[in-house]
């Protein structure tokens, strides 16, 4: 994956998402599979393009939760901090985690290998606690698994 | 020899390591040189015995779980003496006490198998749709006494009628596949592994109300639910199920799939029409009904993945079929998910009206660590915590409305007694302060004053017990939409529940909380 979109490259995107009613969580969806966060020069180009305020673009991308207005590192781990979680001890987990990788939540370690988030469950609530590593789900979560993803994940 | 083995593609089995016994599975069969037909159905929700592998036999399917891929050689022996074996599938108390109207599919079939599904008895209730009239339709949606899954529990024909009855040039079907709440994943499983169930219901909505297109909202944290759907619309399409002509009728109905961006409020229907328009996901004040003014202002019907799954069973099978099963007025069966620290977690889906101390101790089997329940939040992160002197509340709308709690999505966290119901308290606060629209101040505001007052509480300050009841109250009554609204339910009932945890370090704490 690049970190950088070129304007011909974000005017198809917007072009095959135009004709969509309510395209704009679409756009910025497919601009952050590719690049992996939308680029903020990209807001007034789409903004232009469906006819809304970059006041507007902006205030939709920062609300939601998913969309980065900066690359994250190369791998990113989530880690469910919902009730049915908690109840299957993933707040120490959570600790031992941070511990390993160094870093707090929605933090990047330095060498740039893992971002680490959490998420509001992942539907995995009777095998948790829960994770989704680069979008594959990992279940019954345990100090060993994370460090093998620490490992395997190069951080 | 060849060998038929059916192997979950659930996120929860996969979550579990199913792919390794997949690939296992393979390996061992060009090692042994044995033919083997492995399909890839949804799961049969028994969670704690995923990865589940069954193997078709004679008497029915065999089932071995859970499954790691040093148990694969023994599947290609002697079947009995396999150490995983637990016998017939169906036959397994977990799965046999059931009663599957809405997930009698799931993990029975192949997912995006058009022709498995209609050799299961899909189709049905929409070949019976196009030979009736909408108003014929929403009767019997109506009489079946089907009430909204998502957690408000409104009546679904009622709904259907309003957009029915509308007059424009668009109506919209939309699903609500954002299932924020902890403890669900029956609409997960439900897409996962039946999706054509759900396109079948929004196409029986679309025929019924006149509306033509239809979305499903589903949230980013479901990638798998989300490919899996993808490919059902397409196929659907493919097959005509979905297009100008509807089974080659001259109804026209098509939908789309459409994924969210991680913010909860977006289950909240008018939050969710707004951010499929592509605006923040902002509540919307009620009037208009989104039934009259929902989707680009056109009338629209929102229901959740469940209440839309149940409609193909209901038009199949007929109302009084389905409306026989039940409690008072929470007619039919409910998909309750079974979920946290449990000894056999999973979907459980059974009519209205089991006590939660049944759901919890006989068909949960305890804590899974063994220790004694403390409590389950029932609901999701704005549904109560019950003690174990609320188990005998039957399981239904009003009933658990009455003490104080809600039925929401259906999903039961359970909690060991080494929780810290403080901790939770504060976590329901917080969990308010991350998700709230910011729309109004009760909420906005309250969440993170209410984070602090429990922190004055956890350092033993007394006098803050009230000023928490208080909050609570505020937020009860001067909030728009039920994440305000609601966030009082898990909190007053840890307070009132499980005083001896807001006891901090002072004394007189405990008596404060009564
Ligand atoms: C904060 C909040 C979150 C909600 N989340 C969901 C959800 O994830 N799924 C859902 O179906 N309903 C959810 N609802 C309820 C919806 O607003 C709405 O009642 C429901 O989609 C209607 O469909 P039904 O009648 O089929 O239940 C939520 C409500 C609130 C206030
Ligand atoms: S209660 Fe909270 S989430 Fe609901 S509308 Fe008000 S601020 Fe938004
Ligand atoms: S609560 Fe963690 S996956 Fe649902």
């Amino acid at each position: 994956m690049t970190n950088t979109l070129s304007s011909e490259r974000l005017g198809e995107i917007i072009a095959t998402h135009a004709g969509l009613e309510g395209p704009l969580l679409p756009i910025f969806h497919a601009i952050q599979e590719e690049v992996g966060h939308i680029p903020q020069d990209a807001l007034p180009v789409i903004a232009q393009a469906l006819n809304i305020s970059r006041a507007e673009a902006h205030g939709v991308m920062s609300f939601y939760h998913d969309f980065r207005a900066n690359p994250a590192g190369r791998h990113v781990v989530k880690l469910c901090r919902a009730e049915a979680c908690q109840s299957m001890g993933a707040d120490a987990l959570h600790d031992h985690a941070k511990e390993r990788l160094g870093i707090d939540f929605n933090e990047t370690t330095k060498n740039g290998a893992v971002t680490l988030e959490p998420v509001f469950c992942l539907g995995l609530c009777a095998c948790g606690p829960a994770a989704l590593v680069d979008g594959k789900v990992v279940g019954r979560l345990d100090a060993e698994k994370i460090d093998r993803i620490a490992t395997e994940c190069g951080a | 020899m060849t060998l038929k083995i059916f192997l979950s593609r659930d996120a929860a089995a996969k979550a579990l390591g199913v792919d390794d016994v997949a690939d296992a599975i393979t390996r061992e069969a060009a090692a042994r040189g044995v033919q083997v037909t492995l399909v890839r159905p949804g799961s049969r929700g028994m969670i704690w015995l995923e990865p589940l592998a069954e193997v078709e036999t004679p008497q029915g399917r065999m089932a071995f779980g859970p499954m790691t891929a040093a148990d694969v050689p023994g599947l290609f022996g002697d079947l009995s003496a396999h150490p995983k074996a637990q016998g017939l599938t169906e036959e397994i108390p977990f799965f046999k006490s059931q009663t599957r109207l809405t997930f009698a599919r799931c993990g029975v079939i192949d997912p995006l198998s058009l022709a498995d599904y209609e050799a299961h008895g899909g189709l049905a209730g929409l070949g019976r749709a196009l030979a009736m009239t909408g108003a014929e339709i929403v009767a019997e949606v109506t009489e079946s006494g089907l009430r909204g899954r998502g957690g408000a529990g409104f009546p679904t024909g009622i709904k259907w009628k309003t957009v029915a009855d509308a007059v424009a040039d668009r109506k919209y079907i939309v699903c609500n596949a954002d299932e924020g709440d902890s403890a669900t994943f029956a609409d997960r499983m439900l897409m996962e592994g039946d999706p054509f169930t759900l396109i079948e219901g929004m196409a029986i909505a679309g025929i019924a109300t006149g509306a033509t297109k239809g979305y499903v909202y589903l949230r980013s944290e479901y990638p798998d639910a989300v490919e899996v759907m993808n490919a059902a619309v397409r196929i659907g399409r493919e097959a005509g199920l979905l297009g100008a002509s509807v089974l080659g009728s001259n109804r026209a109905f098509d939908m789309e799939i459409r994924v969210g961006a991680g913010a909860y409020v977006c289950g909240e229907e008018t939050s969710l029409l707004n951010s499929l328009e592509g605006k923040r996901g902002i509540v919307r004040a009620k009037p208009p009904l989104p039934a009259l003014e929902g989707f680009l202002g056109k009338p629209t019907v929102v229901n959740n993945v469940i209440s839309l799954a149940s409609v193909p069973v209901i038009l199949g099978k007929g109302a009084k079929h389905y409306k026989d099963f039940g409690l008072g007025r929470s007619r039919g069966t409910i998909p309750l998910q079974i979920a946290g620290n449990v000894k056999h977690g999973g979907l459980y889906e059974i009519a209205f009206g089991l006590t939660l101390g049944e759901i919890v101790d006989t068909i949960g089997g305890g804590t899974a660590s063994g220790r004694p329940v403390k409590a389950v939040q029932v609901g999701g992160p704005l549904g109560a915590y019950f003690p174990r002197a609320l188990f005998d509340t039957p399981f239904g709308y009003e009933e658990f409305a009455g003490k104080d709690g809600l039925v929401g999505h259906a999903g039961l966290t359970i909690f060991d007694d080494s929780t810290d119901m403080l901790k939770m308290a504060r976590f329901a606060m917080e969990f308010c302060a991350v998700e709230s629209c910011g729309k109004c101040t009760p909420c906005r505001v309250g969440a993170v004053r209410g984070v602090e007052v429990v922190d004055r509480i956890a350092a033993g300050d007394p006098t803050a017990v009230p000023i928490l009841k208080d909050l609570c109250n505020t937020m009860k009554f001067g909030s728009l939409c039920a994440l305000g609204g609601f966030t009082p339910y898990p909190v007053m009932s840890a307070l009132t529940h499980f005083p001896d945890d807001f006891s901090g370090s002072a004394t007189g704490a405990k008596e404060a909380a009564e």
